[in-house]
Formats: structure tokens, sequence, C-alpha cells
């Protein structure tokens, strides 16, 4: 018998996601009034798939009258929303969240060609949790003033939701679902790269039979946005998005009635010591860097490893990096797809560039790249400091920042020495450590033994400049409701 | 070797096993990969019987599909071993001569370990003796979970001398040890005390080889390799009784230790029913048609 | 002959020490008949920042004083202020209160005291959550202060409406900067005595005296201060303060007509207002 089993290498071979049943039309209009109408404007701009270049739709350019109808139009459902019976609100929430449960594949497939995320990411988390969150928050409905006992929780009105391009659908999940439980309506707008999920869950939510208005999408980019920012009519504005964009949006809306929550970027501090579960602490470095091609406000983009346990650490980290799939992000066995965009794939590789200019020591595993499309590979610097550019800004995208420490004392500092304060990460088994670690760190969000995890019922969001306000959880009722 | 440094094992975190482990278990694997995997699978496997009802004739027909998988495939593998009680290591070496399978014997009480050490060398070097080339020994699971760490290393590190030649896989009876971080302070005592593999179970308990297990002895190995430079071989055993799960189990292998772990000289299932499921699969994967066991020889 | 009284010098409080403005300047506060009843420190934007330095100094430990600590602290404060109430009930008639306003502004104010002191290890409880998480981690959220907060107290309410800001916010562990009435000034430096005399470690509270116009640009720009609270109705004030509050992001408090003398003007939300809610994960499987 002839046996060859023994003495070549075993490789995966390409497992695509079929996707042969998505329907896309070539065209998407504006979603107002229950409707898709077309844009005012007459303005069309194309969506591209990142990990190919191809055009796949061409989207809305909402204007200023577009964004007037969509308030006027949601302003009007208001008055009925905010009134019907809170049980029955309910119903219409959970209906969605079964809805996309049903739909579950075709939003993962197409989350996954429309943003490049793999689809691993979109079927199993994004997807999963949109649904959850509208089930968590539809119960919520009728159920508010457990919530705030004493307070009389009121809707605020009409809410303009401004999401970015991470998690497309998630994130419309997490704006749209605590604001309509609560009896608001929404005008929201979707990134302009990623806008297909948002225009799918409009027709879900068409085909949900909620009241028309209720919740209003259009598309858009920034002039999009700002028309929403600075709509007056808009009883609530929240962002989720860059701290630059947060900031400017803030300022704008000062001295208006508008209440605001922001979600912004991060700098998250990833603590190795040496009592860790050091093997699956690797992993949850790896989950918290290059989740998402580490697209993710809340990445642990700053790693701290104790100093005697680095380079055991480093050596397993480089190993690992070098199993990890790059490419295709319909092919289930993609780990890391493509950068979401030609303009964030050139931010991430100006960072890159400046990394080693300062110094830092860059390793890259090798990997086959397609030819076309947006990639970046996993990515770690070694020799950076605190000082570094790498180490301070934000990249939202594959690379990692190592440094070692010695003392608790010390990587307390250092992790808290930043203007942001959304995620932290602890390793260690000692169990005081964890308390004493997640006491002291100022962040929104610490994992401990764990990285990038999220939950509808568990509450997100940051300190500092990573924002404020929270979603998730009972925690994230208030930013859609007034109190007594 | 000297005993290992206990205080330097690391802590496992057992959801963070279990998470990574998911991340195997979805793999797709199709296709030529496919085909490939289940090869490596067959070559991989130690055809096992351990009953107390086992006879000649049994050890015999064993011996003959271990060599015979499917004739109507081509280019099959021939599993890695066969693995009986020591007291039918003469025939099966004699069934085999030739065919480059190897004889696995388990010893040393198998499977409770439950003897003294005179017991349980005489019972090794019976099966060396016959011509095992291969040793499955149990450590003595009660000592180590009363802190007996060095008994338990002294047991594998004599058992070892007496095996002489014969390789020597130690089974750490994952099933009784409680935690994944007991799973590896055994590994760690069991390699540095001289096995030449570490094998997860002896079937006889509940439950039997898992891939958190699987993965944290992998994880051992690993470190082993890079702290002596010395490779050592994994055996998981008992469950692994579908094609899907040896794959999942090959891909946590690749993922883990990497190609040079890939051979049977380093990573085998200890399995009784795998080879028929896996034969099925490559049936299917030629003929494009779904197969019954009916069409399988069992032995 | 009749005896002299000796007047009071009226200095600003920082970090537990009573200097005097670094500024030297001084503006008066006069009784309603236009006499002189004490040149009070017009602080500038350098005792501002000096202040800052000692709240944040001073924050940490706070924080991780006990809840009970803290409760027994606010609770001496309200009895120290029990023990020298005529002293402040004189105060607040000498700028135009009646004694029996005055008498409710300062009973008010202790009773006020002694509420948030009682909440001091309890408004955690009220705003913690177990989240019931669909994977295998225990997950809780818990309340941290904000660190350091810039006050500009009401106008109106020298004392009560003091305390009603203030409490609440160092009750959840933060260190406070805080420029007192501007109109009725004095009280808040009699209030920093009596602070000064009661186990509150130096530093947790700084009172300033001087003019909002001139200090307030800077309590809202200041990097190293997490959130400001305001007392007042006046737009242009709140629009700058806003406005200037996004360049660190600051959590803005607005307390827009208050009338402190209401119960519903003390609850715990006073207090969580000044809180950050942290959120943890950790496995929960052997």
């Amino acid at each position: 018998m002839s046996d060859t089993s023994q003495t070549s290498s075993w490789s995966y071979a390409s497992a695509p996601e079929n996707t042969d049943h998505i329907v896309l039309k070539e065209q998407y209009d504006l979603f107002i009034n229950g409707e898709f109408i077309k844009p005012d404007s007459k303005k069309y701009f194309k969506s591209i798939n990142p990990a190919t270049g191809e055009v796949i739709a061409s989207i809305s350019e909402a204007n200023k009258k577009d964004v007037d109808l969509a308030v006027a139009s949601a302003r009007k459902a208001f008055t009925s929303w905010s009134k019907i019976e809170p049980k029955e609100r309910a119903k219409y929430i959970f209906r969605i969240a079964r809805m996309i449960q049903e739909r579950a594949k075709e939003f993962a497939i197409i989350e996954s060609i429309d943003g490049g995320k793999p689809i691993r990411e979109s079927r199993d988390v994004d997807i999963p949790l949109a649904a959850s969150h509208f089930f968590y928050y539809a119960g919520w409905a009728d159920k508010l003033e457990y919530a705030f006992p004493n307070k009389n929780p009121k809707p605020l009105g009409v809410a303009g939701q401004i999401i970015p391009w991470n998690f497309p659908l998630l994130m419309a999940a997490w704006k749209i679902a605590p604001a309509i439980a609560c009896g608001n309506t929404v005008v929201l707008k979707p990134a302009e790269t990623t806008s297909l999920t948002a225009l799918k869950l409009a027709e879900v939510i068409q085909e949900s039979g909620l009241p028309k208005g209720v919740v209003n999408i259009v598309t858009g980019a920034g002039k999009t946005g700002s028309e929403i920012v600075n709509h007056p009519d808009l009883d609530k504005i929240a962002f989720t998005g860059s701290t630059q964009v947060g900031k400017l949006i803030q300022n704008s809306i000062v001295g208006t009635q508008k209440k605001s929550t922001l979600e912004l970027g991060g700098k998250g501090a990833n603590i190795i010591f040496e009592d860790a579960a050091i093997d699956q602490a690797v992993e949850g470095i790896i989950n918290a860097i290059f989740f998402n091609q580490g697209h993710v406000c809340c990445a642990g983009s700053r790693l701290f490893v104790q100093e005697s346990v680095a380079e055991i650490v480093i050596d397993k980290l480089k190993d690992r990096m070098s199993s990890l799939i790059v490419g295709d992000p319909l092919d289930k066995n993609t780990d890391i797809g493509a950068i979401n965009s030609k303009e964030q794939l050139d931010t991430i590789n100006k960072y890159i560039k400046v990394g080693r200019e300062e110094g830092g020591e860059i390793y890259q595993p090798t990997c086959n790249l397609p030819s076309n499309g947006n990639w970046c590979p996993p990515t770690l610097f070694l020799n950076v400091s605190q000082s570094h550019t790498i180490v301070q800004e934000e990249i939202f995208g594959p690379v990692l920042a190592i440094q070692t420490f010695r003392t608790i004392d010390e990587v307390i500092e250092k992790a808290n020495n930043t203007p942001f304060g959304l995620s932290a990460g602890v390793w260690t088994e000692k169990g005081a450590k964890i308390f004493k670690l997640t006491q002291e760190l100022n962040a929104g969000v610490v994992w401990a033994n764990t990285y990038n995890k999220f939950d509808s019922t568990s509450p997100f969001g940051g300190y500092k400049e990573s924002g404020f306000g929270r979603e998730g959880g009972l925690h994230g009722l208030i930013a859609y409701l007034n109190v007594e | 070797m000297s005993f290992p440094d206990l205080s330097k094992i690391p802590a496992i975190d057992k959801l963070g096993v279990e998470e990574r482990v998911s991340r195997f278990c979805k793999r797709s694997i199709k296709n030529a990969a496919k085909k490939h995997g289940l090869h490596l699978a067959l070559s991989m496997i130690d055809l096992t019987t351990l009953e107390g009802k086992d006879t000649e004739e049994k050890v015999k027909r064993l011996c003959y599909k271990a060599g015979h998988l499917h004739g109507s495939l081509e280019g099959l593998p021939n599993v890695a071993a066969v693995c009986v009680y020591p007291n039918f290591v003469r025939v099966a070496k004699k069934e085999l001569e030739g065919s480059g399978i190897n004889v696995a014997s388990v010893s040393t009480a198998f499977p409770s370990g439950q003897s003294t050490l005179e017991v349980k060398l005489s019972d090794t070097k019976f099966a060396v003796e016959e011509g095992a080339d291969e040793v499955d020994m149990v450590i003595s699971r009660g000592k180590f979970l009363s802190g007996e760490y060095n008994f338990v290393y002294d047991e594998i590190a004599t058992v070892k001398e007496v095996c002489g030649k014969a390789h020597l896989k130690v089974i750490l009876e994952t099933g009784e040890l409680d935690t994944l971080d007991n799973v590896r302070k055994a590994s760690d005592i069991a390699m540095y005390a001289g096995a030449d593999f570490i094998k997860t179970s002896t079937g006889k308990i509940s439950p039997a080889s898992t891939m958190p297990v699987t993965f944290v002895m992998l994880n051992a190995i690993k470190d082993y390799y890079k702290a002596t430079g010395i490779k050592i071989g994994m055996k998981p055993a008992g469950g692994i009784s579908t094609a899907k799960i040896a794959l999942q189990y090959l891909v946590m292998l690749k993922e883990t230790l990497g190609n040079d772990w890939m051979n049977k000289d380093l990573f085998r299932f200890g399995a009784s029913s795998l080879a028929n499921d896996v034969l099925m699969q490559l049936e299917k994967q030629e003929s494009g048609i779904y197969q019954s066991v009916d069409y399988f020889s069992k032995d | 002959m009749e005896r002299l009284d000796v007047l009071k010098t009226y200095k600003i409080f920082i970090g537990g020490k009573f200097p005097r403005t670094e500024s030297g300047r001084y503006f008066k506060v006069e009784d309603n008949n236009g006499k002189l009843l004490a040149n009070m420190c017009l602080s500038s934007r350098k005792d501002f920042r000096n202040a800052v330095v000692e709240a944040r100094k001073a924050q940490k430990s706070w924080q991780s004083a006990s809840a009970l600590n803290k409760g027994q602290i606010l609770y001496r404060v309200a009895e120290m202020l029990e023990g020298r109430k005529s002293q402040f009930i004189a105060e607040l008639m000498m700028t135009g209160l009646s004694k029996q306003k005055a008498k409710e502004e300062v009973e008010q104010s202790i009773d006020r005291l002694i509420y948030y002191a009682g909440w001091s290890d309890k408004f955690q409880q009220i705003f913690s959550s177990v989240n019931p998480v669909a994977s295998h981690h225990f997950n809780f959220s818990v309340l941290e202060p904000m660190g350091v907060v810039s006050v500009i107290s009401s106008n109106e309410s020298a004392l009560l409406g003091l305390v009603s800001t203030i409490v609440p916010i160092i009750v959840g562990g933060n260190t406070c900067i805080v420029l007192s009435s501007e109109n009725n000034p004095m009280v808040s430096i009699s209030f920093a005595e009596v602070l000064n005399t009661s186990d509150l470690p130096h530093g947790v509270v700084n009172i300033l005296t001087g003019k909002r116009k001139e200090l307030i640009h800077h309590f809202a720009s200041h990097m190293d201060v997490n959130a400001v609270s305001y007392c007042g109705e006046h737009d242009e004030e709140i629009q700058e303060l806003e406005k200037v509050s996004v360049e660190n992001l600051k959590r803005v408090r607005i307390n827009r007509g208050t009338n402190w003398n209401e119960d519903k003007s003390q609850s715990p939300y006073y207090i969580e207002r000044f809180q950050e809610t942290k959120t943890i994960w950790h496995p929960n499987e052997v």
C-alpha cells in the first residue's frame, strides 16, 4: 500500500460559504416612514466589497431634505408609538429579534461581503448578538418602572443615531433596540462603507409590521451625519465612532436640549501576569487584538507582559500568529478578513510606518495575502514605550504594541496613562490580584481572564475620552429615558 | 531527566481552553483536505481490543483488519499499531509480521494500576519479552491525587527502564484527574520521567479523551519541546469514534504542535470503531454516496 | 470702653490649608446696608490649578477609604456643623436672611449631610448589578467615582446649595474644587473650617471664593478634571461650560433652577450622576 499521508503536510482546502441564495438589489433607497423611497439628492454612492474591490450595490446619499423627511416621520410616529401599550411595543421588538434569527445566515453573509469580516465572526458573534439585543430590550418595554422606581420614566422623543462600520448590524441593534423599547422613535445612519445589513434590517422591520416611521434608516457619509446631528427636531444623539468625531458632535449640540451618548475610541491595556494561565492568556491576546481585524474600539491594542514571562509569551504569541489564516472573509476557515476600506488600510499602514520609524521592532508572520482587496497581516511591535505614537493612538487595525513591566503599581500606572478609558484585560490566577486590578484600571469594561466578550445584558461604555453613557443591560436604558 | 519544577507549571483556564477548542471544531475540512486528513487519521490509529472476553481468534481477526482495511479503496495506509493485553502480544506479533504495523501492549496492572511495583514491572517485562514494540502503562492516580508526585514519577521512570527499546506511552487516565490543572501537572511529570508518548485514557473510565484534555496535553508537549528539544508523542484514546471528531483532533494537533507532529511517530488515536467510520467517509468521498455500516467489516 | 470685635479674615481652602489667594486680589462683601462684611479672596486660575493638584492627590485614597468610613466622616461633619449652628445662622443673617430662614437653612444642611452619610454604604447596592450573560462568565457592574469634579455652587443657596451639591459628589469617592456662592461666599469658608475639623482628608474638598465670570472657563477646561457640576440658569455660562468641556469629554451636570430646600433635591441619583459604571467579566468554570 502506498502511503503519502506520512510525508506531505496537511493544509485546509478553501471552504467558502455558499452565496447563491443571497439576493442583493443593485440600488438601495432610503427607508423612511416604513417605505423605501428614492433620495431627494438623486445621488447614489457605491458600496465596495473590501476583499475584492468589486462594487456590490449603489446606496442612496441622503441630503438635508431626506433627513428632514425622516425626522418628520419619526416625530409623527412618536406620538402614537410612545403611547401604545408597552407590552404591545415589546411584541413588535420580539418579532424583529426572531426575524433576524430566521434570516441569520443571510445577514451574516452580507455582513462579511460588505464589511470584510470573517464569516465565522459575523455568523457566530455579530448576528446572534444583534438578535439577542432586540430580544433583551423587547422584554424591558413593559417593565421600565422597575428599572427606575418612583422615577416615572418617559421616552425622550426622537433619537438620531449614527453608527460605525466595524459591527454594522450589531451597532444598529445596540442603538435601535433600547431606543424603541423605551418608546422613542429613531433616525439611524449606518456608516457609508457598510450600509447593507442596516438596509436589510429595514426590510425585516417592514415585514415585522412595526408602525411606520418608528425606525427610519438614512444612508450617506459624514455630511448626512451632520444633517442629523444638527437637526433641530431631535431630542437625542447617539453616536458610536472615533473620539475625534464624537467631540465634533458634542460640540455642535452644545446649547441645544439634545441629550447625547458617545461610544468612542480606546487603547485597551491587556495585562498578562506571570501567574496567568499562559496559553489561555496568549489566546486572549489574539482575541483582544485580531478579532474583527482589530477594528474594535475596545481592542486590547496595548499589551503589558510581566518581565519574567515576556520571552515565553512573545514566543507563543508569534507561534499562534503564524497559525492565523488571513484571507477571503467568506471562507469558513478565515481568521482575519479584509480591512474595511482603502482609507482604513492607509491609516493602518501609516501607523505601521510610524512604528518602524520610531524604532519599534515589527513582527508579521508570513501569510499569503490575496492580490486584490484591502489586507493587513497580523502585526506586533516590540521595543516600544508609552511615548511611542503606536502606543498612544488608536490604530483600529490588527496591530499590537507590546511592553513589559515588573510590578503591579507600574503596570496600573502605565495602563491608566492614556486619555482613553474604554476597556482593559487582566490575566492572573490570583483572585486578589484580579480584584485589585479591576478596581484600579480606569476603564468601563474590564475583562479578567477573558477578552472581547459582549452580551446584551452587560453594560458597555467608556471612561474619560472613550465617551459617556452605557449600552447594554439595565444601565443602557437611561440613555433613552427622562426620569423625574 | 529530572523531576519537573512543579511551581513553574502554568495554570489552566478551563473556559479559555474550551473556547480555543471550539475554534478547532469550526474549521471546515472539505474535499482534498478531507481525504488527506482521513488517510492521516487512519495511519495514526492504534486499533485496540482490551476486553476481558478477548481471545486469540479475536486478536487475529483484528490484526487481519489492521492490514486489510477496506479492499475497495485504493492507496489506504495501514493503521499504526494493534493494541492488546500482554498475553496476546505474541500472537499479534506473529500475525503482523512484515506488515510494518506495531504491536502495543498495555501493562502495569492496566487499567486501574492498583498493584505493587514488582507486579507492574514484571507485567511490563513480560510484554516486552513477548515482542511488544510499544508499552501503554497507567499512572497511579490515587498517589497522584494524594500529592505523591515523586512516587508517580519514580514509577514511570522505573517502567521506562524495563521497556528498553519499546516505546513507552503513559496513560494519565484524565477522567480521574478532576481538573485540567492536574492533567497538565501529570503530563509534565510523565514527560520528565521518560514517557515517549502521553496518553489520555484507558477507555475504561468515562469521560475518556476529550478535546480540552488533549489540548492541555498538547500544550504541555509543546512547552516540554521548547524546554528540552525533545518531541513527545500524544495519544488521545477512547471517545473518538467518528471521522469528524478525528479531523477536529487533527486540526487541533496541526494548529498547536504543527506539521512535525502530524505523523504516527508522534500522534496516535486509541480507538476501536474509528477506523470503520473513517473508511465510510473515504468511500463517500470517492463515490459521492452516503454509506452504511453493513458494508464495512467489524472485527 | 466697649470691646472691639475681632474681625474674621476669610481665606480660601486648598488641600486642607487656608492660604490667601496667590493673586493677592480681593472683593468686598457687604450687608444690605452697604456695610463691609469681609474682604474675600478673589481666586485666580492659579488657585484653581493648585486646588486641582490637591484634589487629584487626595482622590485615590479617598476613593479607597471604606464606605463606612466615608459615612462616619460625613456624619462627623454634620456633628461639627450642629455644634456651630449659631455661628452659621448669624453669618447667614449678616447677609440678609431672616433668623427663621437662616435657621432652616443650617438645619436642612445638617440633615442633608446626615442623609448622604447614610447613603455612603448603600447607593452601590441600588445601582450595581449582576448581569446574566449568556456565556460561562460571572459578569457584574459596579459604580466608580469619576475622579475630580469642579463645582460651580449655587449663588442663592449659599450653605444648603453648597452642601447639597458637594456631599453627593464626595460621598461617592470623588474629590472636588468648589467655587462658592458669589453673592454670599463667607459661609462657604466657615463651612471649610467645619470640614477641616471633621477628619475629612485634606484635598477632598477645596473651596475657592471669587467670580464665576473669571473662573468658569478654567473649571471647564482643566484637562485633569473629570466632571463639572453647575448650579444656575445662566444660558451663556452653561453653553461655555459645555463647549469647553468637550475637549476632554468632561461629564457636565447642570442643576438648572433646582430648589435645594425641597425633599426631591436629595436622592441617590445625585450620587450616581458622578459615578462611572464599570463592568467586569470573569470565567466561572474550573
